[in-house]
């Protein structure tokens, strides 16, 4: 009991001691608290997440900063638990006192802290995907990246453009994969497509003819790909391994220059959107993102290996940030969330924001590019 | 309907030799001590990287492919000294927890290394498929089925007619009497997990075409490969390649005919029936233990 007592009152004091210190450094700097999962499996998201928000915070901070104050950046990894995130947003907001955040990588982390956020009462931009965080739109919770149904909308209207009607989709057991598939199933009625087969394969798995040997014997037009990694390349190359001449679409999972990389000739033709960030190269001259897509490919590239569109996530999310916080003059919680609010025509590295009450993402689909593999390049379809 | 089965069984067995050239690296340790080496899936990996890095680098294929397995072979080695050996004495299933932690060590350090991306090989004779009464196979596949009975043959022969070989097998039998009679256990161990390093390496070389490589690619190649070495019974190589086979024909079929969901609740479904009824695997010896 005594021992009890002891740790108690220090811990107390500790506390008090860290709130005092805290409350003191206040003014000094903005502090921007953020949780991603920089290890485990969503690493291919936090990791370029994180280097992103440090190399622009540097590249802020040595510019004079925002407001006169300098921006700190508070970082948790949660290696994309959950568990882990609930635990770092209640650290970020009661003991590093942060303005706002920004985090986490995934949809699990994020929707697991969205209440908390709620009753903290804190502006949070996720990097997170699904349609879910901000459909219902809740107060203080925001998101920047495009969602997978834009993805399956974008796939769909180039479909009917073409005149396709029947497409046999095919997707992997992750969860980027099975939110693509819902969202296609749910969608294609609306732009009068018939899913005629639904097959599935585990991302690790080598081989999917199987699979697509039944997709052969439906009378689909086309291919769906859903999915992400090495998986999709097999796809592709198995595909043409059987001598099934239908057009494939594939994800913007698979934007990546290793998607190209893998699956070689096989991908020649092969469809999908992406953000403007994966072809930062060869979009037009008068191309509105042209300038800020070169910019942070440019700057990151030189600073690291080859750029994601997930780390373009982060830039956008800190250039609103930021911008919000020029607009309020102030750093009161509530003056950031409405200006986070009232972002417009911001022209991004994902897109072009344009954020309401009732959408606090601002991305139209058509911020998604639509491009196809010519000759083992990406080519921007019009 | 029936090319429909004949393009599953083709695929099956693509699949399946892969599974069993992994699986076949199990056995030369197992045979030599009674350990399951959890990091034979790693072997794997490291081999196919280490190809792909020296391929890079501007190697020709065929030295790229021999230079990956020294790697792995030194690998193995010293998996073999700084891990396995300071432990002697110590029981199988502890020697199989410490080839779990190489294996996580193995895994760790070819993320700091390679990082998370993947990687491939060109195909060794094209990627022209070749068809068969409807079916297609691709000509990497053929390389994956030929080199698996060649090494199948070479580790059978090894073990069968070579004093070497049957020294190893004398280690695993009792190790205490095969010092005895002169065999330097230590040195046999080694030579074991060289041997398994070199095979697991080769079976990464010949595969990455087709399945592609990362840090992590081993986990599941080893799971599958070690789960066909046991389906096959264990320490005898041509159990391993039924195993292998049978593992890819049983998944490749539950995905066309029932449901690709499901694949992997089918085929380990399945194994687990087979295990029920015949704890050895299909071909494996039934242990007697003498008192």
């Amino acid at each position: 009991m005594r021992i009890n007592l002891v740790k108690f009152l220090s811990a107390t004091a500790l506390c008090a001691f860290l709130l005092l210190s805290s409350q003191t450094q206040a003014g000094d700097t903005i502090k921007i608290g953020s949780f991603l999962a920089v290890t485990g499996g969503a690493s291919f998201l936090g990791d370029p997440e994180l280097k992103t928000l440090q190399m622009y915070i540097d590249e802020i901070n040595q510019k004079g900063g925002v407001l006169g104050k300098k921006i700190e950046l508070i970082h948790y990894d949660t290696g994309g638990s959950p568990k882990k995130a609930v635990k770092f947003i209640k650290r970020l907001v009661k003991k590093d006192r942060v303005d706002l955040v920004i985090g986490g990588s995934t949809s699990g982390t994020t929707m697991a802290v969205a209440p908390l956020i709620e009753k903290f009462k804190i502006p949070m931009i996720s990097l997170a995907g699904s349609i879910k965080i901000v459909e219902p739109t809740q107060k203080w919770l925001f998101k920047v990246p495009h969602t997978d149904r834009m993805a399956a909308e974008k796939v769909f209207q180039d479909m009917k453009k073409r005149g396709f009607t029947k497409v046999a989709l095919i997707s992997g057991n992750g969860g980027f994969d099975k939110s693509g598939r819902a969202q296609s199933l749910a969608l294609a009625p609306k732009y009068g497509i018939e899913i005629v087969a639904d097959e599935s394969y585990g991302n690790k798995d080598t081989d999917m003819t199987a699979q697509l040997t039944k997709i052969r014997a439906t009378d689909a037009q086309t291919i769906l790909n859903f999915g992400f990694g090495k998986a999709p390349a097999i796809v592709t190359k198995n595909i043409k391994q059987l001598g099934i001449s239908l057009p494939i679409y594939q994800s913007h999972g698979v934007a990546s220059k290793k998607y190209l990389e893998l699956s070689g000739a096989a991908a020649n033709g092969v469809r999908l959107p992406a953000a403007a960030i994966v072809v930062a190269d060869e979009l037009a001259d008068d191309d509105i993102q042209k300038q800020i897509a070169s910019r942070y490919k440019k700057q990151y590239e030189a600073k690291f290996d080859q750029v994601s569109s997930f780390g373009a996530h982060a830039y956008d999310a800190l250039m609103i940030t930021v911008e919000a916080i020029k607009r309020a003059d102030s750093l009161d919680k509530k003056a950031v969330r409405n200006e986070i609010e009232k972002t417009h025509n911001y022209i991004g590295a994902g897109g072009i924001f344009n954020m309401s009450a009732d959408d606090h993402m601002g991305l139209k689909e058509d911020s998604f590019k639509l491009l196809e593999v010519v000759d083992g390049r990406w080519q921007i379809v019009n | 309907m029936s090319e429909y089965v004949l393009q599953f069984l083709i695929s099956g067995i693509t699949v399946g030799s892969i599974y069993a050239l992994v699986g076949l690296g199990f056995t030369i340790i197992y045979n030599a001590s009674d350990v399951i080496n959890f990091a034979q899936g790693e072997f794997v990996m490291i081999g196919a990287m280490s190809a792909v890095t020296f391929s890079v680098a501007g190697t020709p294929l065929i030295i790229a492919i021999i230079m990956a397995m020294l790697v792995t072979v030194l690998i193995g080695f010293a998996l073999n000294l700084f891990a396995i050996k300071p432990a002697k004495g110590a029981s199988v299933v502890t020697t199989i927890i410490i080839t779990i932690g190489a294996s996580i060590f193995l895994r760790g350090a070819a993320l700091l290394i390679w990082g998370k991306d993947f990687y491939s090989l060109p195909a060794f004779s094209g990627e022209q498929p070749i068809h068969i009464a409807g079916a297609t196979i691709l000509p990497q596949n053929l390389w994956v089925l030929g080199m698996t009975v060649i090494l199948v043959s070479a580790v059978l022969l090894f073990f069968k007619y070579t004093l070497l070989g049957k020294a190893v097998l004398a280690c695993s039998c009792n190790s205490t009497a095969a010092q005895l009679v002169g065999i330097n256990v230590g040195k046999m161990m080694l030579l074991s997990y060289g041997i398994s390093a070199m095979l697991g390496a080769l079976a990464g070389v010949l595969i990455v075409p087709i399945t592609f490589t990362s840090y992590d690619a081993g986990v599941m190649l080893g799971l599958k490969g070690f789960s066909a070495a046991i389906l096959g019974g264990i320490g005898n190589p041509i159990g391993a390649v039924v195993g292998g086979l049978l593992l890819g024909i049983l998944e490749s079929l539950g995905a066309g005919f029932i449901s690709s969901g499901y694949k992997d609740a089918i085929a380990f479904g399945i194994i687990l029936l087979v295990l029920f009824i015949r704890p050895s695997g299909l071909l494996g010896r039934t242990t007697q233990e003498r008192v």
